[in-house]
């Protein structure tokens, strides 16, 4: 009963979560968006009080079910571990814990939360699922969307409409593949060893489940040391012989419950006597394997190319454009400063996914790598959207009113005079000031003393706040004749 | 644009299609059906005498109006085929068009078998392909079967050389495959003023060549086509009177709402232009009678009141029928894509039904509401592709005419279906246009401006109809509600 109750709601949990990563029409995040927020370490990095007292009460009361119900990698690797029929032909068996190769990942983990947020985020599930829905599962879910998309053009009806699938970042696609790979071979061959030996969000809570009020208990007078329950645990911290329960890797999956054939394993309150498993032996031949293959994630690279461009015959060929290098990285509005996207991103994609322009992907730069920073060639940053800063679960970017966003400044548009078109080939071109949503582009005349000769755009810094169109719409390629340089820190103009 | 069937008359229609396409396969085809020669080409005859109601067959063979030239004394079918609107394709392996030949000869055997025997090029047609492919298809046939009309269209300055304007006029008889062309035009005279006339013609010597080309015999008609700068216009009435040139036809744009045109100037006023050269006794040529195809697909309310006067005709044939009744018309040209419009548009010339008075008035009302429509005037002619900035001008407008015609544009954000309407039009102008074909990155450069033969300002145009994309996608209030726009 309470199985199937964590199974079901674990299931409705993960397919909302992971259409939280799919979605890019912004329907589902007004909905589901809490799911995001309620992940421990969103809610930590956020200051998110109120979330991480109930966490901690969860788990106080129920032991680990966060990591059965919430947490979105915990579920997939029950699934991985469910096709892998581990517990059912090949059983568990109980496995000593791994204590200080998981304090010393959390030691570790915890000093790179500090002085560099995006890289601990490697092993930080929540962020490791986003990167591994948003870069490999959400391209297929559209890649299906357009298939949907082609046969409604077909039907002539409106209902699904075509989205790019373009690889946002090589570097952090190899970065979810490995992930996918490391955590998906560990729950195939040992179910949930990632959440008790590496996980940091597993050490944390394990500590409190260690002493939650209710917990599986085994009746000593029924059980018969048959083992049924050490062989169904997936997180092998059962030892039949010795009729102990690690509680600290128990995840409250209920499996054992159901395994008992006597009945002697009940899911129940009982005072707090100090936890049985004293033994913690050490293992650190399979640290440093873990290790190792959490390392190669850094070097993985992908070579999958972007879709070409289609151009017909009748049309004039377009050139790509190509990213400008910006001295300082563009970061979205409502990041409120580098620094403070910086430490408070854990590099989930999230914003990625949501932003419905496709101008943010996972930054390549090492200081920054994996968070979101901002490009202009596929469209620019509308100043009515706020999707990005009403999705972010961990407030690196802040949320924004319509009204705000419109007056902050993220940066400033610098005119190329060698690339425009004004002075190149001598056309009068208004693509920039056109389209300038607050009226910092202006045109004057290429020569002062004749104000008839080709006019050339000038820009008022302290009016531009940085989204893009002027860049995204100068025709001159491959690099745009005028371009947005990011601020450190965003002001409200 | 191509020439659409009514909606209503639809499965009668893709009936006829079915059925004569496969008795055209009988007649025509190549190899497969070679037995069944003209086996059922009687069989059409008989049902011809239904053809003013319901079309239940082929259109006639031996109906088609004809007019007659006072020049040379050709016998020319009030159907004229536009040949500048041929089926392409995709070349195999690659995105460049080509010609579909194989459905050209089918269409082009099929018009000359239905009696059209008129045939309009330009070298600048399908991208420079459209004489080649005619040449080709009609090769086939006895000349004295067909006439020729193309045109010098050097429009760009480095045509206008001497050399390469004559190299051009000799280039068409190569493509043509012929001896002599029987329809010789300037083309598109009157954009940019007699200005740009005397550059294309007098400053190289083109138009004495010309001249002198006729005395030879090597062109039977010499004429010119018309859009633009009326001075010029009236310029060329004038030595015709003074017998500086004499022109033995004038192509002109003529349709029920230009024929007094409210919007432009008398430019474009196809009645001050007819009578011009009904008075001197010049055959007109009509370009453009069904407006690109826009007059095909009308919006709703108007395309109503024709059908509830003529249930079974489509909006097209109306066109058709008012371009062909003036008697100084000697033919109505139409740019037929595909095997329905022609067969369309030949059951509306064999024979051509006059418009009588009631129903001129009628197409005069419909012309006045019409041009009360926010349409764009765009005939999709492609002059001003490419666009050096990658824009799809005419599928832009062609686009936004559609969304107007079909009343799927929001007038207002407080529209009942407003949401849907918004959401339609954005997903439809994406599915339409990749996002960099469309409107918003035009730059303003105005290069396309004095290429557009309607005098459309495009830049303008596009502004226009990107404002009020803009206003969709950030789902602005608009409309009379709130008082914008």
């Amino acid at each position: 009963m309470l199985r199937k109750l964590r199974i079901s709601l674990a299931f409705i949990v993960f397919v909302l979560m992971m259409l939280l990563f799919f979605d890019f029409t912004g329907t589902f995040h007004r909905f589901f968006g809490l799911l995001a927020k309620v992940q421990l370490m969103p809610a930590i990095l956020a200051v998110n009080t109120v979330i991480i007292i109930a966490l901690v009460l969860l788990t106080l009361l129920f032991g680990r079910i966060y990591c059965s119900v919430i947490c979105p990698l915990g579920v997939l690797q029950d699934l991985i571990s469910h096709f892998s029929k581990r517990g059912k032909k090949r059983p568990f068996n109980y496995s000593k814990p791994l204590t200080l190769l998981r304090w010393t990942i959390f030691a570790a983990f915890a000093l790179l939360l500090v002085f560099a947020a995006n890289y601990a985020a490697l092993i930080e599930p929540y962020s490791v699922f986003g990167r591994i829905a948003a870069n490999i599962f959400a391209p297929v879910y559209k890649a299906g969307n357009n298939v949907l998309a082609f046969f409604a053009e077909k039907t002539n009806s409106h209902a699904f409409y075509t989205t790019d699938v373009w690889l946002k970042s090589g570097i952090t696609l190899g970065i979810a593949a490995v992930s996918l790979i490391v955590v998906g071979f560990m729950a195939w061959k040992y179910g949930r060893l990632y959440c008790n030996s590496i996980c940091p969000v597993g050490t944390v809570l394990g500590l409190i489940s260690r002493f939650s009020l209710f917990k599986p208990i085994i009746n000593l007078e029924k059980c018969t040391t048959c083992g049924a329950c050490a062989r169904k645990c997936k997180s092998q911290c059962i030892h039949p012989k010795e009729h102990t329960i690690d509680y600290s890797r128990c995840v409250s999956c209920f499996n054992c419950l159901e395994a008992c054939e006597q009945d002697a394993m009940k899911f129940k309150f009982s005072s707090n006597k100090a936890p049985e498993n004293a033994n913690r032996p050490e293992n650190k031949d399979f640290s440093r394997r873990s290790f190792l293959s959490i390392a190669t994630a850094f070097v993985a690279g992908s070579t999958l190319k972007a879709q070409e461009d289609a151009v017909d015959g009748g049309l004039a060929a377009i050139e790509k454009k190509k990213r400008p290098r910006r001295t300082t990285t563009l970061v979205p509005p409502g990041a409120q400063s580098l620094r403070n996207l910086n430490r408070h991103c854990t590099a989930c994609g999230l914003c990625i996914s949501a932003c419905p322009n496709n101008i943010l992907c996972p930054s390549n730069k090492i200081e920054m790598l994996m968070q979101p920073e901002m490009n202009y060639e596929r469209s620019f940053c509308r100043p009515e959207c706020t999707e990005c800063s009403s999705v972010c679960p961990t407030r690196a970017i802040r949320k924004l009113t319509k009204e705000e966003k419109s007056s902050l400044q993220i940066g400033h548009s610098v005119w190329l005079r060698q690339n425009c078109l004004a002075v190149r080939d001598e056309i009068n071109c208004e693509a920039c000031e056109k389209h300038c949503p607050c009226g910092a582009i202006s045109r004057v005349p290429l020569a002062a003393d004749k104000p008839d000769s080709v006019k050339i755009p000038v820009v008022d810094t302290e009016r531009c706040i940085g989204c893009g169109a002027c860049e995204y719409y100068c025709p001159a390629r491959p690099f745009a004749a005028i371009y947005v340089e990011g601020h450190e820190n965003h002001k409200f103009i | 644009m191509k020439i659409k069937l009514d909606k209503s008359n639809h499965p009668i229609e893709s009936n006829i299609s079915l059925i004569s396409r496969r008795s055209f396969f009988k007649l025509f085809g190549a190899g497969t059906a070679a037995s069944a020669m003209y086996g059922c080409g009687t069989k059409t005859s008989k049902t011809s005498e239904s053809q003013s109601g319901s079309r239940t067959d082929e259109p006639p063979k031996d109906k088609m109006t004809c007019r007659s030239n006072p020049n040379t004394g050709d016998t020319v079918s009030l159907l004229g085929y536009g040949c500048m609107r041929f089926p392409t394709r995709k070349k195999e392996g690659s995105e460049e068009e080509e010609i579909d030949q194989e459905l050209v000869n089918q269409l082009i055997d099929y018009a000359l078998a239905h009696g059209v025997n008129y045939f309009d090029c330009s070298p600048r047609y399908i991208q420079g392909m459209c004489e080649g492919a005619t040449g080709r298809a009609l090769a086939r046939h006895p000349r004295n079967k067909f006439f020729i009309a193309t045109k010098m269209s050097n429009f760009d300055p480095e045509k206008q050389k001497r050399e390469n304007s004559i190299k051009m006029y000799r280039n068409s008889f190569k493509e043509l495959q012929v001896d002599v062309i029987d329809y010789y035009l300037l083309h598109s005279i009157g954009g940019g003023g007699m200005a740009n006339f005397n550059a294309r013609f007098i400053d190289n010597g083109m138009l004495d060549f010309l001249k002198e080309e006729r005395e030879k015999g090597t062109i039977r008609n010499l004429g010119f086509s018309f859009h633009g700068d009326v001075e010029v216009y009236d310029e060329m009435m004038r030595w015709h009177d003074e017998g500086k040139v004499h022109w033995d036809f004038v192509q002109i744009q003529l349709n029920y709402v230009d024929w007094q045109n409210l919007n432009n100037n008398k430019s474009t006023d196809a009645h001050y232009l007819y009578d011009e050269l009904h008075r001197r006794g010049i055959p007109a040529v009509i370009m453009e009678p069904l407006l690109g195809g826009r007059l095909a697909t009308l919006p709703q309310y108007l395309f109503l009141q024709l059908k509830t006067r003529r249930p079974e005709e489509s909006a097209a044939s109306w066109a058709f029928r008012f371009a062909g009744t003036p008697d100084g018309v000697l033919t109505v040209l139409s740019g037929m894509t595909a095997m329905e419009h022609l067969q369309n548009n030949l059951w509306s010339y064999s024979p051509l039904e006059h418009i009588d008075k009631q129903e001129d008035e009628l197409l005069a009302e419909i012309a006045k509401e019409y041009q009360k429509y926010p349409l764009v005037a765009c005939t999709n002619c492609q002059y001003c592709m490419p666009c050096p900035y990658g824009l799809n001008i005419p599928g832009v407008f062609m686009y936004y005419n559609k969304c107007v015609n079909e009343g799927s544009v929001p007038s207002s954000s407080q529209d009942k279906n407003y949401r849907k309407l918004r959401r339609n039009f954005l997903v439809g102008y994406d599915r339409a246009l990749e996002s960099i074909r469309q409107a918003d990155h035009c730059i303003n450069c105005n290069k396309c401006v004095p290429k557009c033969p309607q005098r459309i300002r495009i830049p303008r145009e596009m502004r226009r109809i990107n404002d009020f994309v803009e206003m969709l996608k950030q789902g602005k209030d608009f409309g009379e509600a709130s008082g914008q726009k």
